[in-house]
């Protein structure tokens, strides 16, 4: 395989905690500059996946590299090339928006130049340059969302992951947040995303969907629906998820 | 790194409360123990019953007034005037002298001195009592060298220092005590918070290196707790007059060693608690509590029964307190508690070790 067309390879990716396995022999890859859907219900082991391929946790056996580094021996070099925002809320709340665009591009190692540039590109990319010296705490969410999103893709990373990025968002915003991710797409970021909301999933170029740790299906929603036979992906995930043993 | 320095002191300097512990809680708790929390006696009134006034208790009552101690209050005839005078709240104490004193003492007889003291403030009581009688011991024993006079009886309960020992004693202690608050509990927190908002997980996911992020969120308190130190001093030595006897740099050197020992032992309770009531709860019960109980700080360490002075072996400020008290009080060098800073050094690198460890079990 040409693995310089992928920006992720997992083959056999197990993780175990004790006895429980959280992810059971996962393979995927992901191509590059693609937005890859990652679905599951709640415990179905996304969270870990992600963990894994951003290098916070260490799987217990597989093989898999990260835009084309192994996660067991490279995994100083995968930090500097991937971006990353949390389901929680990833910005420091008591700092500028200026702040903790100073603060994140440092710690990429961006110079001051790149990030003054960066920062007055991605305040105009959304309109909202005057808010500039405002307390993050002050920002309503949606705001907040898109600029966690900003910081994460500030110093051009290979590949961004998203962990419910749009978590407790109005749909209008998380329109608004889409086409934040088609953007960065269409400018050769490869987006890898998890999230709860079905009508999101159609938007992902491929998705994949986690039930108890294993993978149940993989492909571009027009496919998934086709084999399902379903008219949504919302019918494919609940068709998939009823098969869960493991939970509730 | 440096901006991630810059990001902790912008933390620090936004955070109200973190701005009050820092700067606030040093400034009160010195003035705190230095003025309100004293133990010294100075200007008390003190009533007299004296229906003899000869020449012997005339010149008691000189020497017990021309003291720094005691004021002179009235001179009062009849037991309802001294309960009177106390309800009144009018003076401490009450010196009631035996009538025809000078004639008793010199038909060789032994008149009394009774001293009353005004009990409901029980520490001040005993301590004017206590000065009282050692002023009066004192006249005796200097007026009256002939071993043929019977010497009246006042017996010395009193072992005590006068004037501003407690002062003296406070300011290691008081040192000890907010180095251990500011920098263990303060990285403790800082720490809790990260993982607390999920900031913690974006930093573990960037190129910075788990040293990186440790160095930058220690460093902007090493240096806070530093300033604390030294202004805590400077206060002690300006506002209460505390010398330091010994080396200020050796004082200084030993400081920076219990400040990294107290932030590792930070890092460490930030590693088992994930957020920052858990954090501050364990600083609490686990730093503050025998920071201030046993290590020497309030009570004498020799005092305590033998599990607890096992224990207090263990806790890190007893050691410091020890060290800072030989430098600034006695003045002396490292030559005396060489034993006491290696046993410093030994538990910095224990508890740097385990966290260390710690941090990364987290991280897999």
């Amino acid at each position: 395989m040409n693995s310089a067309a992928y920006a992720i390879e997992a083959q056999n990716l197990v993780k175990r905690f004790g006895s429980f396995t959280a992810n059971d022999n996962l393979s995927f890859f992901v191509k590059k500059g693609e937005i890859f859907g990652f679905l599951g219900a709640n415990g179905a082991g996304k969270t870990t996946a992600i963990r894994i391929l951003c290098g916070l946790s260490k799987p217990t056996s597989g093989k898999i590299s990260v835009a084309g580094f192994n996660v067991f021996t490279q995994a100083e070099k995968i930090k500097q090339r991937i971006g990353y925002m949390s389901q929680r809320f990833s910005l420091y709340e008591d700092l500028t928006v200026a702040e903790n665009f100073r603060f994140y591009g440092g710690i990429y190692g961006m110079s001051r130049d790149q990030i003054r540039q960066k920062t007055e590109e991605m305040l105009g990319k959304l309109n909202i340059a005057e808010l500039r010296d405002t307390i993050i705490a002050s920002l309503p969410l949606g705001i907040r969302q898109k600029l966690a999103f900003s910081v994460a893709i500030m110093h051009s990373p290979e590949i961004v992951f998203l962990d419910e990025p749009t978590g407790g968002v109005d749909p209008i915003t998380r329109r608004q947040f889409w086409e934040m991710i088609y953007q960065a797409a269409a400018s050769g970021i490869t987006v890898f995303v998890t999230t709860h909301y079905m009508d999101e999933a159609e938007y992902c170029h491929r998705i994949s969907i986690m039930v108890d740790g294993r993978i149940e299906a993989l492909g571009t929603p027009a496919e998934l629906k086709a084999v399902h036979h379903a008219l949504s992906m919302n019918d494919v995930f609940i068709k998939l998820a009823r098969k869960a043993v493991n939970k509730e | 790194m440096k901006r991630f320095v810059i990001k902790e002191f912008l933390h620090i300097f936004r955070d109200t409360r973190s701005m009050i512990i820092l700067f606030g809680m040093p400034l009160v708790q010195v003035l705190l123990f230095g003025f309100a929390i004293t133990n010294e006696v100075k200007d008390v009134k003190v009533s007299v019953v004296d229906p003899a006034q000869d020449e012997v208790t005339t010149a008691i009552r000189n020497s017990l007034f021309s003291s720094a101690y005691f004021l002179k209050g009235e001179i009062l005839y009849s037991q309802n005037e001294i309960e009177e005078s106390f309800r009144k709240g009018k003076n401490k104490m009450v010196v009631v002298f035996e009538n025809d004193f000078a004639g008793k003492l010199g038909r060789g007889e032994k008149p009394s001195i009774q001293l009353i003291a005004d009990a409901s403030d029980p520490n001040t009581a005993n301590l004017v009592v206590n000065y009282a009688n050692g002023i009066i011991n004192n006249h005796f024993q200097t007026l009256y060298t002939n071993p043929g006079l019977p010497v009246v009886v006042p017996e010395v309960r009193m072992m005590y220092n006068p004037a501003l020992a407690g002062v003296y004693m406070f300011v290691p202690g008081i040192i000890t005590v907010l180095l251990m608050l500011v920098s263990a509990m303060m990285t403790s927190i800082s720490i809790a918070r990260e993982k607390e908002l999920g900031t913690m997980e974006v930093l573990l996911v960037s190129p910075l290196k788990p040293i990186q992020i440790v160095a930058g969120k220690v460093l902007p308190y090493v240096l806070l707790s530093f300033i604390n130190a030294v202004s805590i001093l400077l206060l002690s030595y300006f506002v209460f007059g505390v010398p330091v006897n010994g080396s200020v740099v050796l004082l200084l050197a030993e400081s920076i060693l219990f400040i990294v020992l107290a932030l590792s032992l930070g890092i460490l309770i930030s590693t088992v608690s994930n957020n920052q009531q858990t954090a501050m709860m364990l600083s609490m019960f686990a730093l503050m509590l025998p920071t201030i109980l046993l290590s020497g700080f309030i009570f004498p360490v020799e005092n305590m029964p033998d599990i607890l002075q096992w224990l207090s072996a263990l806790m890190p400020p007893r050691w410091f307190i020890q060290i800072i008290k030989s430098i600034m009080l006695k003045g002396t060098g490292l030559a005396y508690f060489w034993k006491e800073t290696l046993i410093l050094i030994a538990m910095t690198i224990v508890f740097i070790l385990v966290s260390v460890k710690k941090f990364k079990i987290r991280l897999a």
